[in-house]
């Protein structure tokens, strides 16, 4: 399968879907799509066009939040990535866990440090953070405060 | 107290402590160990359990989740025992001063003897470090 | 029916990158579940990252992991690279391609030496260490430093290798490849070996596939991934070697692909030198403008992966970082569950995690009768090694 393959393949199948593609280069292309069609074109990209999940990533960019969901197309030599925005009000998307395993410790870290709700995730504890981490308190969004008061950060020379 | 100081010289036992270190520190402790420095044959040993240690090797930059455990080793430890921090992340946080996630220095939650500098500090230094901790104690006892 | 017990290990690591918190479930001998907790090593670099300069992520993303402090900065700056879409000098490539395949020799050599410590060879992990420090002679040669080598710039590397340098380098690198043969087949060949890791601590393709594994973990299970095939950087793609890949998915297969790794990547660090081209080292870039990249590398462990927003200013607006070990270390799932407590060690160990602290795992029962510590865990695991010993007749 080549890209054009795999691209014209998601085009047909999620047209009411896919809002934007974009190609930065040849070997990056970025996909924005509405974020209730996650798990069906993950699964489609997972499962029959034989991806490897690389990682998602949240972003904070100040308006909306955003997760990307990078795939490798190592056959091709190419990385897929979902753009997905959500609303600042409503932070929640749908769990990928029950598509691939690997998604598991990701959603949980996106879970604590960006404050993102993921419908269905089995497990949704804290993976990174201290227990006595203030709850609501994500140190990746764009308005993080130190909230400690004993911290130090004074080299004392 | 003092007579116990010079016993643990003769062969002083480390256990190493990492507190959210790169692993570099502690890949270098380990290499300490290993035929081409073999700090054994100068009667030091890496010991697995605390109980059985007299110095206490710190690496990394202490790290929220770490804190009371760090107290807890230190509580642990049979007393005299010495305290080396390893490394520029035990000595300041390095260049994580300004992580959320790294509140305090090593030395404002537990009493440090010797600082070793460096990212990594090289084997020869850990070997120079502990035998100048070495020399320090050997000096407190005969001022006493 | 034997009773159900709560096996705490950790908090301090017991055979991780990370020090983590495993929780084992084990009825009698048998493990009947897992729990890993980790977070004792967060230093929240992403968040660092967003307060630095595009080149001082550099050096805080070389100190992610003392192990891997070559991968990290090359998928980064490659991460960087692809937001301006430069081509990096071709000097630069060969001398990152070394660097890279260096590091990945004196990790492979790490894991086999501690393998074998966990296993009850502690001649395996003396011999194993005393060839790394050969490989860390190298790379101090090359780089100045022993770890952390400060190579990697956007753009291309910061220092060049000086050219009278090179004889020395093959000799060194000629001189560990007798000693490096006759510890494979002492590895390779030893049966109780086998009896210890044949079958132990499976990863089945599908498992494999399902949880994304990387690296030799996943070349293990029969499942051809490697970055530096499938999707070429340095200068992979001109030169001779091959992919290491086996069929099994356990301890063994995994133990074999990074000791054949290792000779591979002996060969990729002799031709680079070879045919080292001469020329510009550093495409010298002035500013970053806005954009996202990704880089990703084939490390030690497997791919490692980097994604840099930026937003025109000098610093990026956000840094992602998924280290391999983030991937790998969820298959304990799949691996563990059906094992016995004394091949635990070696099973976690299999995923090369780095294990500095082996001997600080602390295994309690749930009443605190009794109490192991992590050289007890070691223990019964050499305990193992020589009940088999004795039964094969091996002395």
């Amino acid at each position: 399968m080549t890209k054009t393959e795999v691209l014209h393949n998601l085009k047909e199948k999620f047209k009411a879907q896919i809002i934007d593609i974009i190609e930065r280069s040849t070997r990056r292309i970025y996909i924005e799509i509405n974020s209730c069609a996650i798990v069906e074109i993950a699964t489609y990209i997972f499962k029959n066009l034989g991806a490897r999940f690389s990682i998602a990533s949240g972003v904070d960019v100040y308006s909306h939040m955003e997760i990307l969901y990078h795939f490798t197309f190592e056959d091709i030599n190419v990385v897929i990535t979902l753009r997905v925005k959500l609303d600042k009000k409503k932070l929640e998307i749908d769990s990928l866990t029950s598509v691939f395993k690997a998604a598991d410790w990701i959603e949980r870290e996106i879970n604590e440090l960006l404050g993102i709700n993921f419908k269905g995730h089995p497990n949704l504890i804290r993976l990174l953070l201290p227990d006595d981490w203030p709850q609501g308190v994500y140190p990746l969004r764009r308005d993080y405060k130190e909230w400690d008061k004993n911290a130090i950060r004074d080299r004392g020379v | 107290m003092s007579f116990k100081l010079k016993a643990l010289l003769k062969s002083p036992w480390v256990f190493h402590l990492s507190t959210g270190s790169c692993n570099n520190c502690d890949i270098e402790i380990l290499d300490c160990l290993t035929p081409r420095f073999d700090i054994e044959r100068f009667g030091m040993l890496l010991v697995g359990s605390i109980k059985h240690a007299d110095v206490l090797l710190v690496t990394g930059s202490v790290n929220r989740n770490c804190i009371p455990r760090i107290k807890d080793v230190y509580e642990q430890m049979p007393r005299p025992c010495l305290v080396v921090a390893i490394g520029e992340c035990s000595l300041s946080r390095g260049m994580f001063i300004h992580s959320y996630n790294c509140p305090l220095p090593l030395d404002k939650v537990i009493p440090v003897d010797v600082y070793i500098p460096g990212c990594p500090p090289r084997p020869e230094a850990i070997i120079a470090g502990i035998v100048k901790l070495i020399g320090k104690v050997k000096k407190s006892i005969t001022k006493k | 029916m034997a009773k159900k017990t709560i096996v705490p290990i950790g908090p301090y690591h017991p055979l991780q990158e990370e020090p983590e918190f495993f929780t084992l479930t084990v009825e009698g001998e048998k493990i009947v579940d897992i729990d890993v907790r980790v977070g004792w090593n967060h230093r929240g670099i992403e968040k660092l990252s967003e307060s630095k300069s595009f080149d001082q992520s550099t050096f805080l993303v070389e100190r992610i992991c003392g192990i891997c402090s070559t991968s990290h900065p090359f998928a980064y700056t490659r991460a960087v690279e692809d937001i301006i879409s430069i081509e990096v000098p071709e000097r630069a490539k060969y001398i990152r391609t070394i660097i890279a395949e260096g590091e990945r020799i004196h990790s492979h050599l790490l894991w086999l030496g501690l393998a074998g410590h966990f296993l009850g060879y502690n001649t395996v992990y003396m011999w194993a260490w005393k060839l790394r420090e050969e490989i860390l002679d190298v790379m101090e040669i090359l780089s100045g430093n022993r770890n952390n080598y400060a190579m990697f710039k956007p753009g291309g590397v910061r220092r060049d290798i000086n050219p009278d340098d090179i004889p020395g380098v093959v000799k060194k690198i000629d001189s560990i490849i007798p000693t490096l043969v006759m510890l494979k087949k002492a590895v390779i060949d030893d049966p109780v070996l086998h009896a210890r890791t044949k079958g132990v601590g499976v990863l089945t393709k599908e498992d494999s596939i399902s949880y994304c594994a990387l690296g030799p973990t996943s070349r293990a299970s029969g499942v051809a991934r490697d970055i530096r095939k499938d999707c070429p950087y340095g200068v992979y793609d001109k030169l001779e070697w091959d992919m290491i890949v086996t069929q099994n998915g356990d301890v063994f297969d995994k133990l074999l692909v990074r000791v054949l790794e290792t000779f591979e990547s002996i060969k990729i660090v002799k031709q680079c030198l070879k045919d080292l081209p001469k020329g510009e080292i550093d495409a010298k870039i002035k500013n970053i403008p806005p954009g996202e990249g990704i880089g990703h590398i084939e490390a030690p462990r497997g791919e490692c992966f980097h994604y840099v927003l930026s937003d025109g200013t000098n610093r990026p607006a956000r840094h992602k970082v998924r280290a391999p070990t983030f991937m790998n270390l969820p298959t304990y799932k799949a691996t563990v569950i059906g094992e016995t407590i004394s091949d635990a060690t070696i099973i976690l160990a299999a995923i090369d995690p780095c294990y500095c602290c082996t001997e600080r795992v602390a295994v309690r029962t749930l009443k605190g009768k009794k109490i192991y510590d992590g050289q007890d865990l070691v223990k019964l695991s050499q305990e193992k090694t020589q009940k088999i010993k004795d039964k094969m007749g091996i002395k």
